[in-house]
Parts: structure tokens; C-alpha cells; sequence
């Protein structure tokens, strides 16, 4: 930070807005901000270009109306009540709580003395999105930090105040004590009805592990009360005064051009807004049910463009590479020489994988409420990119980002499926034309549709043994992705490839991205080694892995599942794998039976070991793991989008069929706590080991190898697939 | 086609002025602004819109509202009762049976209806009462586990 702050630390907000030394142009959401805030103290985060900064407190493009440098900040009210700021958002993955924990550990105060602000671009700092398992291993660090900080700043101005020496003052549950001269206060009370701010950007000292007293326990939804009584707002549940209800006229397919739109007879309809701006069709109406009415008076003719279909998709996928860069880029990996490990193989072994485009179908559907306020425009929106969210919107309505803001309430899951906008836009574009507020909920079959789902696959191994040892792999990923790639078995020959492709449907993230598909691949391929050598699929992983953190969950999955006494009855079996992700390890072992009259696949027990780094609240993650595997089964069984020439043939959760309690096995999780290393996240990486481990237990219990995800949306097939 | 003018909703008579061919959910919702009964599918096939009519588990997405009549309209707003959590809702917290909280208020309430019927369900019993609702994010293992707790507390049994 720079020599000033550092000889002033404390300073008046009226000096510090005008300190020509913040390069911040701030409008009017920070001053919006500060009259929230009120007296009290009011820390800033600064970020230095470190690491962190990509994820927090740094944002592409120009129009900055928030501080750019600032990654988080707090502020303590007179009264003690705490609020702290981040511009992650909660979709279900508990980081309201586990964030609201940090602060009270650093801060030393209560919990539900403890506020958190969350996806507002308005109010909170600049973030990328809620994505990549990020909250944990970024924003956590950030918020202790500042916690701290504001813990330090609040010692000293109690040394201050009371002209004693600092390190006889002490904190404890939102007290500041000094118990030599018997005074004590509370953390806010310091502040005496000023506005004092501080920006910090050392790093103060941190709870180490061992002491942590909030984090490490398992603390509830910290506004779990909200949710089992129903008071909860979602995006959807939202009202203002005079809203109107929006609703869009799709195409009949990918691609569509109205031929001919008749909306002669909608326009007729009392108190309903036609909006048509080149392909946007959409109606705003007093009531959702009107606006049904108005769209369904709307008669359009369109063209569908020619396109792939279901059946044609994987053909599809190897023919039709594309020159895609960045993350979508093509990567690779090489090491040795497969060509020259192939030829000295006495084991050979090519096989392809499928895998299927699957939907998030998050309970809530894409919604928004979009207000406008002269040239200034509000949306509340279900996403996980609030800020990604706010350029879209002033992209396409041609605003500065300063005049846009983006509230994202606590949101009905997302799952990697919630990253883009469209709502808002549909939400904004009709308020705009109607002059009112307008609410936009997609329909389950627009969600289905509309948004994007996670990427179909094909992958080839060829892989190659000499005396028992794996001394070749050569894998080609073609479309679904680059995730978790990379095998984490030695092997001293390798050639990893990501090949983009042309997609015939529109994909994005999907929990875990192409890890999920990567480590089905290649768990798959290893138990596929480990029978044709003969060999315990767990001895023959162990044998070939370096990390001793992945050795540690596969041994702690494999013990809990007593995989070395497992039997063998008829129709049961057993599978194992293993994966690294996103600073996550997992071990996964799934039991399944089949039922002989269907040929139906039941998942009966799967046990799951992870660790990542020190955890933070122990039943959160063990909630999060039993989700990753609950969510997981749908991908492995059954899950898959059919299409046909740009349209998708199972929108709806009566023909495209998501798990089930009836589906859900018995699930045993084991936390391997690893309190001296840094905490990551934990909502993807679990995913990935329950596809493999499933399609293992089937051939070890019928002798079908399955290679495609989804392995069994009919049952199992009849006879042995090669 | 008759109006509807009023529904027995939580135990009171609610005025409201409805086209009776609308789905309850959407009258619940839009014009009673009681938001805890969610949308999900619109074709009861995932259960966040569940509400008790007479204390019957029922998808209000597709239930129409001129099929109510006179019937005692129970919604999540209305399982509380002054403010005391319902053993159900306890339960829920106590074993963390949420994450993103949308299913929530149909989990619950087709809970609870299934507790009225019977008020000790065996496993299998739970799971076939249930399985109309839809947790995408997976809590399935740990409602089960609630519904369970609330049972046992419901038989005065230990916590």
C-alpha cells in the first residue's frame, strides 16, 4: 500500500473520498453504500497483484465504478453488528455460512452479530463469479484477513482511547476488554458515532488451525430458519409495486427465424406489451397467466436451420475439429514416447468412451426482475456471475457498467449452470418497452432448453503394459473438455490431448466441467487393465500412484468399505476410483446390484473419502459430498439430453429423469482433515469418482463393460457390449 | 365460469378474485404473495409446489383453483405456529436437510402429510411418499434422516 495510509491509518471518510490518492471513481452505489454503513468502523481490503487478485478485487474492461484494488470489505456499526461484503453468491453450497464463520473467528464476535453481503454489484467488491470451487481457497483467505484486520484496528483504537498498552486488551465474543483497568467495550462502540475507515493491506495475524474456535465445527445454515419456513425470497419470488409479468415467444428450434409473426391479436389483450426487437419476441403482461394467454396468441412461422441430431453426435464430435482458443483451446500433454512404449508393450488396450450431454436443471429456473429508474437500470437474478451478469446488461443496452446494477438473492442452485444472463436481459428488455418493472421465470421446458448444458464427449485411450508396469497412455479428449485431463498415475510415456470440437448444442460448465467425463475415461480404462493382468483394481491403482494424498483417500475409501472382504454375490459388485480436482481428492466406492427381471442398475452403497486441505465445517462438506454423489448418479445412469434437427426431445423431468430418493443409495463419507494444509472447495471434485466406480461395480458384477455415460438409461443391455 | 373470491388458506378466509381455471400454485403465489410454494416443473412431476389441501399432499401447479371449493389450504407459511417451529421444520435444520432450500417447503409439507397417515412409516414407506419430490442438489439421504428425527419426536422418543 502506499506510504500514506501507512502514516495515517485512520481516516475520516470525508478526507478519504477525497484523498486523491484512491484512483476509485466511485458513484453513486458506493455513496449508497456509505449512508447504509453508517457511524462505525469500516475496513477495506486492499489486494495486492498477488494470486488472489485474478479471482477478487481486480475485473476486465473499462467504466470502473467501484474500487478496483479493494477485494473485500467490513464495516463494524456503533452498535457491534458486522457487515461484510463479497461478491460471491450462495446457490446452496453453504458459503454464506462457512464465510460468515471465518469473520466470527478472526473478529472474535458472534455469529448472528455477523451480516454478509452477497452478489450485489452495487455493494460488493468486484468478483469474477461463483465458480471452480474458488470461495474456499480465495475468498475465505480474504475474508479472515480482513476479519483480522479489523480485530487489529480495533485493538488499537482501544489502546488509544484508553492509554493502555495494546497487548493487554484482548477480544472475546465481540467484547473488547482490558481487564487491568476493568474497561471493555463493544467492538463498535469505539467508534463513537464517527465514520472511521481503514484501509489494510499487510497481513495481520491469522488463527492458526488449532486454535480456530468457529471454523472447523460443524455450524448450521446460519439462516436455515428462512428456507424451512418458506420466507425465504428467490429471484422468482419477487415483487414490486406495479410489476408486470414477462414471458418469451421461443422458436420451435436452435436457430429459428420467424418466417412470418403474427402478434395482432396479443396486441389487443388488455394491458399486455408486445415487445419485438429482431429475433427477441417477448410479452409483458399484469399477470403470469395473461402472459401465457398473450403468448400463446402470438402465431410465428419459423425457419429452423438444418441440424445434428442425438443419433449422429459422437460421429459428429470426431469429424468436426475447431480452431477454439483460450480454455476452450486445444492442450496437451506429452511426455516419452507413447509410439515407442506401444511397440515395447506385451499389454495393449484402445478403447472409446461416450459421453452424453446432460442438463443442470436447477429446482429454480432461470429468473430476473428487472427495474429501470430513468437511464439506470436494477436486476435481481438467480446467477453466479453477478458481475459477468452487469456487463452483459451493459453491453446490450448500451450503459456504462456504473448504471447498471445486479442483486443476486440467495439463489435456487446453479451447479455451474447459472454463469450467463439471459433472463436478466429478457427481464430488462420488456421493463424497458413497458415502462415498469418486469418479472421474467423460465419455464422447466425453457430451462431444458434455452440455457446450456454440459459438453458431450468422445474419448480414446490406448494404453500400453510392459511386465505389469502401465508404460503408455495416450488419451484424446474430443469436445468435453480439459478438466482433470492430466492422469495422476506415473506413467512414464504419455500423450494427453484436449481436441475442441464443434458442439451442436450450446455447453458450458457443468459441476466438476470435463473432469467428470476425464476421470470416467480413465478409471474406467485402469479397471479395464487391472482385469485383463489379473489384478485387484485397488493394488494395481496403488502401485502406479506417486501422491501419497490420493493413495490416502483411496486406502480410507477402501477401508470404509471393507473392499478387501468384499463377496461375491450373484448380481452385486463392486467398483473403486480415485481422482484429483480443483485441490480436492477423492475416493469413491459404489456397490451396485441388478435387478434380474429389468436388467435395472441399483446403486446400493457408495462410500466417498476426500480431502481438501484443513475443513472448514465438517457436516457442510460431508452435505456437499453426499450432493456431488446423489447429483453424480443421474450423469452415470440415466441422465442424457435426446435432440433432433434443433430441438430437444426430453425437456421435461416426465421424459429426462434426475435422481430420486429411490435412486439414492446408502452413503458413507469419510473427511480426511488435513489441518496443515489450506483449505480448497469441495462442491465439484466429489462428483467425478461415482460414474467410474459404478461402471466398475457393473462388470464386476455382470461382466458388461459399459463405456458411455450415461451406462444404463434403459436398464442394461442383454449381451456383452464391446 | 364462476369466479373464485375466496380460499381457506392457514386457517383464514382469504379474499381473492381469481379465474378459476388458474393453477392454485399461481393464485398462491401471486395474488396471497405466498411464495414458499415453488415452481419447479408446472406438471407434478418434482414437488417444490406441494401444498396440503385438507391435509393432503397436493402439486399445486396443477391443481386448478376452482377445484378447491371450501378445502383447508395448508402452505409452508402456515406450518409454524406463532412463531414455534414445526418438529418437521426442526428437524430439517437439525440434520442441515437443505442446501439450496428451494425443495425445502415441499419436502416438508409432503412430510407432513405422510406423517398424518401414519404416524410411525417404515423406510420403504418414507422413500415411496417422497419420491415425488425433487432435491437437485441431493439432501435426499438427509431428509430421510429428518423425517426420521421428526418422527421420533413426534412419539416423544429421544432427540
Amino acid at each position: 500500500m502506499k506510504e500514506e495510509s501507512r502514516k495515517d491509518p485512520i481516516l475520516e471518510p470525508e478526507r478519504y473520498e477525497l484523498d486523491e490518492r484512491q484512483p476509485y471513481r466511485l458513484g453513486w452505489a458506493r455513496r449508497e453504500f456509505l449512508q447504509l454503513s453508517g457511524a462505525g468502523l469500516f475496513i477495506l481490503l486492499t489486494t495486492d497483484p498477488a494470486p488472489a487478485a485474478q479471482e477478487s478485487g481486480r475485473r476486465r474492461g473499462s467504466g470502473q465504478s467501484l474500487p478496483e484494488e479493494i477485494s473485500a470489505w467490513l464495516h463494524v456499526a456503533e452498535d457491534g453488528r458486522v457487515t461484510a461484503f463479497t461478491g460471491k453468491v450462495e446457490v446452496g453450497q453453504n458459503a454464506r455460512t462457512s464465510l460468515t464463520q471465518v469473520v466470527a473467528e478472526e473478529l472474535h464476535c458472534p455469529l448472528d452479530s455477523i451480516q454478509l453481503v452477497m452478489g450485489d454489484t452495487a455493494l460488493t467488491p468486484y468478483d469474477r463469479g461463483t465458480f471452480g470451487s474458488l470461495t474456499t481457497p480465495t475468498m475465505v483467505p480474504q475474508l479472515r484477513r480482513m476479519a483480522a484486520a479489523a480485530r487489529e484496528t480495533l485493538l488499537d483504537l482501544a489502546a488509544r482511547e484508553w492509554g493502555v498498552a495494546r497487548e493487554a486488551i484482548s477480544v472475546q465474543a465481540g467484547q473488547i476488554t482490558h481487564s487491568a483497568s476493568q474497561r471493555s467495550a463493544g467492538l463498535g462502540e469505539l467508534s463513537r458515532g464517527r465514520k472511521l475507515a481503514r484501509r489494510v493491506s499487510a497481513d495481520p495475524a491469522m488463527t492458526p488451525p488449532e486454535k480456530w474456535q468457529m471454523t472447523g465445527r460443524s455450524i448450521p445454515k446460519v439462516d436455515g430458519k428462512s428456507f424451512v419456513t418458506g420466507r425465504h425470497r428467490y429471484t422468482s419470488d419477487l415483487k414490486l409495486p406495479g410489476m408486470l409479468y414477462g414471458k418469451m415467444v421461443r422458436p420451435s428450434g436452435f436457430g429459428g427465424v420467424p418466417r412470418s409473426l403474427d402478434a395482432s391479436a396479443a396486441r389487443q389483450l388488455a394491458g399486455v406489451v408486445v415487445v419485438r426487437d429482431g429475433n427477441f419476441v417477448g410479452v409483458a403482461a399484469p399477470s403470469e397467466h395473461e402472459a401465457a394467454r398473450a403468448v400463446a396468441a402470438i402465431r410465428g412461422d419459423w425457419e429452423i436451420p438444418s441440424q445434428v441430431s442425438s443419433q449422429e453426435l459422437y460421429r459428429h464430435l470426431k469429424s468436426h475439429p475447431t480452431e477454439a482458443r483460450g480454455w476452450r483451446g486445444r492442450s496437451g500433454h506429452s511426455t516419452g514416447s507413447v509410439e515407442e512404449a506401444q511397440a515395447n508393450a506385451d499389454l495393449k488396450l484402445a478403447s472409446t468412451y461416450h459421453i452424453a450431454y446432460i442438463a443442470h436443471a436447477p429446482l429454480e429456473p432461470r429468473a430476473a426482475v428487472a427495474q429501470w429508474t430513468g437511464p439506470k437500470l436494477t436486476v435481481w437474478t438467480g446467477t453466479q456471475r453477478p458481475f459477468g451478469v452487469r456487463s452483459e446488461l451493459a453491453e446490450t443496452f448500451h450503459l456504462a457498467e456504473e448504471d447498471v446494477r445486479v442483486i443476486v438473492p440467495d439463489t435456487g442452485s446453479g451447479y455451474g449452470g447459472k454463469h450467463t444472463g439471459e433472463a436478466a436481459i429478457e427481464a430488462a428488455r420488456l421493463a424497458k418497452a413497458a415502462g415498469k418493472p418486469v418479472k421474467l421465470v423460465w419455464t422447466r421446458e425453457e430451462e431444458f432448453t434455452w440455457a446450456y448444458f454440459r459438453p458431450a464427449g468422445v474419448i480414446e485411450v490406448e494404453s500400453g503394459v510392459r511386465q505389469g508396469i502401465l508404460t503408455s497412455w495416450e488419451f484424446h479428449n474430443y469436445n468435453s473438455g480439459a478438466s482433470g485431463i492430466r492422469t495422476p498415475y506415473a506413467v512414464e510415456n504419455q500423450k494427453i490431448e484436449f481436441h475442441p470440437t464443434e458442439s451442436p448444442l450450446r455447453q458450458g460448465s457443468y459441476r466438476a466441467l470435463a473432469a467428470t467425463a476425464n476421470h470416467f475415461a480413465r478409471e474406467v480404462h485402469m479397471d479395464e487393465l487391472a482385469s485383463l493382468l489379473g489384478e485387484d483394481p485397488l493394488e494395481f491403482r496403488l502401485r502406479h500412484l506417486n501422491d501419497p494424498r490420493l493413495a490416502a483417500v483411496l486406502r480410507a475409501a477402501a477401508q470404509a468399505f471393507g473392499w478387501s472382504k468384499r463377496g461375491s454375490r450373484k448380481g452385486a459388485g463392486s467398483g473403486i476410483a480415485c481422482g484429483f480436482e480443483k485441490g480436492g481428492y477423492i475416493g469413491t466406492c459404489a456397490e451396485v446390484r441388478i435387478e434380474p427381471s429389468e436388467r435395472q442398475v441399483k446403486i446400493t452403497s457408495v462410500v466417498a473419502a476426500f480431502e481438501c486441505g484443513a475443513i472448514l465445517n465438517p457436516d457442510h462438506l460431508k452435505n456437499q459430498i453426499e450432493g456431488a454423489i446423489v447429483q453424480g448418479i443421474g450423469g452415470a445412469l440415466f441422465e442424457a439430453i435426446e435432440f433432433e434437427n434443433g430441438r430437444i426431445l426430453n425437456p421435461r423431468f416426465s421424459r429426462y429423469r434426475v435422481p430420486r430418493f429411490s435412486d439414492t443409495p446408502r452413503i458413507e463419507v469419510v473427511l480426511l482433515d488435513r489441518k496443515d494444509l489450506p483449505s480448497t472447495g469441495a462442491g465439484e471434485t466429489p462428483i467425478v469418482g461415482l460414474a467410474p466406480a459404478v461402471a466398475n461395480a457393473i462388470f464386476d458384477a455382470v461382466g458388461i463393460r459399459l463405456r458411455s455415460l450415461p451406462l444404463a438409461p434403459q436398464g442394461l443391455p442383454d449381451s456383452k457390449r464391446a | 365460469m364462476t369466479r373464485i373470491k375466496h380460499l381457506n388458506v392457514n386457517g383464514a378466509r382469504r379474499e381473492v378474485d381469481a379465474d378459476p381455471e388458474r393453477s392454485l400454485l399461481n393464485v398462491l403465489r401471486d395474488d396471497l404473495e405466498l411464495t414458499g410454494a415453488k415452481y419447479g416443473c408446472g406438471e407434478g412431476q418434482c414437488g417444490a409446489c406441494t401444498v396440503l389441501v385438507d391435509g393432503q399432499a397436493r402439486r399445486s401447479c396443477v391443481t386448478a383453483v376452482g377445484r378447491i371449493g371450501e378445502s383447508r389450504i395448508t402452505t409452508i407459511e402456515g406450518v409454524a405456529s406463532e412463531g414455534r417451529l414445526a418438529p418437521l421444520q426442526q428437524a430439517f435444520l437439525e440434520e442441515n436437510a437443505l442446501q439450496c432450500g428451494y425443495c425445502t417447503p415441499g419436502m416438508i409439507l409432503s412430510a407432513l402429510a405422510l406423517l398424518r397417515e401414519n404416524t410411525a412409516p417404515t423406510e420403504a414407506e418414507v422413500i415411496r411418499a417422497m419420491d415425488g419430490n425433487i432435491c437437485r442438489c441431493g439432501v435426499y439421504p438427509r431428509i430421510l434422516s429428518a423425517i426420521r428425527r421428526a418422527t421420533a419426536l413426534a412419539e416423544g422418543g429421544e432427540q
